[in-house]
């Protein structure tokens, strides 16, 4: 079922943990709601579930609106970051729980949850206790318990935050792949940039209470709405240039002033894809050394540092990398293909003025 | 495989303590000290109890228990424990759910006042209630008017007793309920359960140990309290007198000196018989706790994780 929330607001005393909200989650999508700690994810989250009332605003799960539904009654999935099991009990009981409140006889509870231990790779661990379990197999009956029941919605709070990191890459393709089976509409929530653009179809990122953004994991990351998006969402080399003569400049970088005056500060952001990196250190226009270059898989980070002591990232493919034999501490030469003008003010999260300009078209003159 | 790893552990623990170890005299003295304490100070008098006791035969031992004097102690004893630790541990499981569960403003002051009657005297928490509730005492006259005894009286040493042992059960079960969090009860409540279903299936299994414990410190305290019950009691013989206040009052009359220990050796009983019921919960916790442990390679042998 969808999930809607409309100018939801929540106030904890003087806090405001979450301000003015409005998305929509459409049945059977799966959606992140990123941003960094404390901005107002969990608390949508909770209020979605019914653990926490709004101060202001609705919530409507399948289109009626849940203001007044007792966490109970939602039909909501919850799991929680600690996974929260019932420590007294045995796996089997944990994910039978849901249905013995429900009351579902005894045979139809086994048959269900004989069919959630297949599904989540726990066979033959119904009988053990929590503590018996590792951190991903409990993960995986928080999971099952919350969906036994058949939900509307399935809700998830951090779910891989308490991991390591390989256990936590295998349990992101496995949720991609359960919910591709299930369909059942999610929802969850981290702080991890990475994860949140590997598994969701959508984005919702939140700073500071606010929704900055909602798009798919290519459009917040190529159409950020907004610096703090731009930040958030990948790599951002920003410069901050003042204008001098006509021309916008920081150390030999220039660009044009994008309508700035003389003497004020123009902000340019670029993506490490944006820069051209070449060899030999007379073919672009502008050189640097290469300080450090991290591999990524089939692609490098590569991080350089300009004569006038800029620091700045690069992307470079493996070919291409390969190709050109380029090795840290070499002399290269670069340029910027692409650029954002930012916001002037420098407060991250104001709009940002969206336009690309292609560097090859611009002539400096000089 | 399975009997490899608790196998090197073991090894590894004893290693460790190896590098730690002080000089056998000192390990022997400390022992020595250790049990001398207990043999002159808790074995010796508990002895000397039953011995005492047994002096007279068994035929005295067992006509002191029988004076219906003892036998009225013994029943308002019990009745008194029956009334006093049930709502011992309705407060205590009230409290410590605020306490674990709520964040309120009086919150640091119940916690300390929680502790109070660890701290005041038995006999300040007998004069208090006096005060309150006897004759010349606050509600005195209104409880007079309408013929209600509270003091010298069955409600009087009800009253005392909750009041002494009040901290037992709160105490053993506010930082069990702080440390577990309040998380499995949401999960319970987005599974559809009741406030009343959750506690009862995910609140109460999880503090069932701290909560019997503290109900047998609680009943423990609650037979043996001396000096709270002897301020408001009375003493009126056959009527308000608990064991301990027999015990006192048949040891004062010195003619019944075996009798006063009889009685003496009963709460004795119910002293080692409380301590044998601890003994065994917390094996039984242990063991409790211990389930299944016996495996610990299980938790790395999912095959989907890849160990």
């Amino acid at each position: 079922m969808s999930i809607e929330l409309r100018q939801v607001s929540k106030r904890f005393g003087d806090v405001v943990a979450v301000d003015d909200v409005s998305f929509t989650v459409h049945e059977g999508e799966l959606i992140g709601l990123l941003g960094p700690s404390g901005g107002g994810k969990t608390t949508v989250l909770r209020m979605i579930a019914g653990l926490e009332l709004p101060t202001a605003g609705e919530v409507l799960i399948g289109g009626h609106r849940m203001n007044d539904v007792a966490v109970q009654h939602r039909n909501i999935g919850f799991v929680f970051q600690g996974y929260a099991l019932f420590k007294t009990m045995s796996v089997a009981d944990n994910i039978a729980f849901g249905l013995k409140i429900r009351k579902w006889s005894a045979a139809d509870r086994a048959r269900r949850v004989e069919e959630l231990l297949k599904l989540f790779s726990l066979d033959g661990l119904g009988a053990r206790y929590p503590h018996q379990l590792s951190g991903g197999q409990r993960q995986r009956v928080a999971i099952a318990r919350a969906l036994a029941p058949r939900p509307a919605v399935l809700l998830l709070d951090e779910p891989f935050g308490a991991v390591d990191a390989k256990v936590r890459q295998e349990l992101r393709e496995w949720l991609v792949k359960l919910h591709h089976e299930l369909n059942v509409t999610t929802l969850f929530v981290t702080h991890d940039q990475e994860e949140a653009l590997e598994v969701s179809s959508r984005i919702v990122i939140f700073s500071r209470g606010r929704l900055e953004q909602i798009g798919s994991p290519r459009e917040v990351y190529e159409q950020p709405v907004n610096e703090f998006v731009a930040r958030f969402i990948g790599v951002l080399n920003v410069l901050e240039l003042r204008v001098t003569n006509g021309v916008a400049q920081l150390h030999e970088l220039r660009f044009p002033t994008h309508g700035a005056a003389e003497g004020e500060t123009l902000r340019i952001g670029f993506r490490p894809y944006a820069v051209q990196i070449s060899a030999n250190p007379r073919e672009l226009r502008y050189r640097a050394r290469i300080r450090r270059v991290y591999f990524l898989g089939v692609v490098l980070r590569v991080e350089m540092e300009t004569s006038s002591g800029l620091v700045l990232r690069a992307r470079v493919s493996k070919e291409d990398f390969v190709r050109q034999a380029i090795s840290e501490h070499d002399e290269v030469s670069f340029q910027i293909r692409s650029y954002r003008v930012l916001a002037r003010n420098g407060d991250s999260l104001a709009p940002e003025v969206s336009t690309e300009h292609t560097v090859p078209e611009y002539d400096p003159g000089i | 495989m399975s009997g490899n790893v608790p196998h090197s552990r073991s090894r590894g623990d004893r290693k460790s303590s190896r590098g730690i170890e002080e000089p056998p005299w000192i390990r022997r003295l400390l022992i020595a000290i250790a049990l001398g304490f207990c043999g002159i100070f808790l074995v010796l008098p508990l002895v000397n109890v039953f011995a005492q006791a047994l002096a007279d035969g068994w035929g005295a031992f067992g006509r002191a228990i029988v004076d219906p004097d003892t036998v009225s102690a013994i029943r308002l004893t019990f009745l008194v424990a029956l009334l006093a630790v049930p709502l011992n541990l309705i407060f205590g499981i009230a409290a410590a759910w605020a306490v674990a569960r709520f964040e309120f403003p009086g919150k640091p002051l119940l916690l300390t006042l929680i502790d109070l009657p660890f701290s005041v005297s038995p006999v300040v928490a007998g004069l208090i209630y006096v005060i309150l509730f006897g004759l010349q005492g606050y509600f005195g006259e209104w409880l007079d008017a309408r013929n209600i005894q509270i003091i010298f009286a069955t409600p009087g040493i009800v009253l005392v007793t909750v009041f002494v042992t009040l901290p037992f059960i709160a105490r053993e079960l506010i930082p069990l309920m702080q440390a577990q969090g309040s998380e499995p009860e949401q999960a319970a409540l987005t599974l559809g359960a009741s406030g009343w279903q959750t506690f009862w299936h995910v609140t109460l299994p999880s503090i069932k140990w701290a909560l019997l414990y503290g109900v047998i410190l609680c009943t423990s305290r609650a037979m043996g309290e001396f000096g709270a019950v002897s301020v408001v009691s009375g003493n009126i013989t056959g009527r308000t007198d608990t064991l301990p206040l027999r015990v006192e009052k048949l040891y004062m009359d010195m003619s019944e000196g075996s009798a006063a220990f009889a009685v003496a050796s009963l709460l004795a009983l119910l002293a080692l018989v409380t301590l044998m019921l601890k003994t065994f919960l917390e094996w039984r916790h242990e063991r409790d706790l211990a389930r299944g442990q016996s495996d610990p390679v299980s938790a790395f042998s999912d095959p989907a994780e890849g160990a």
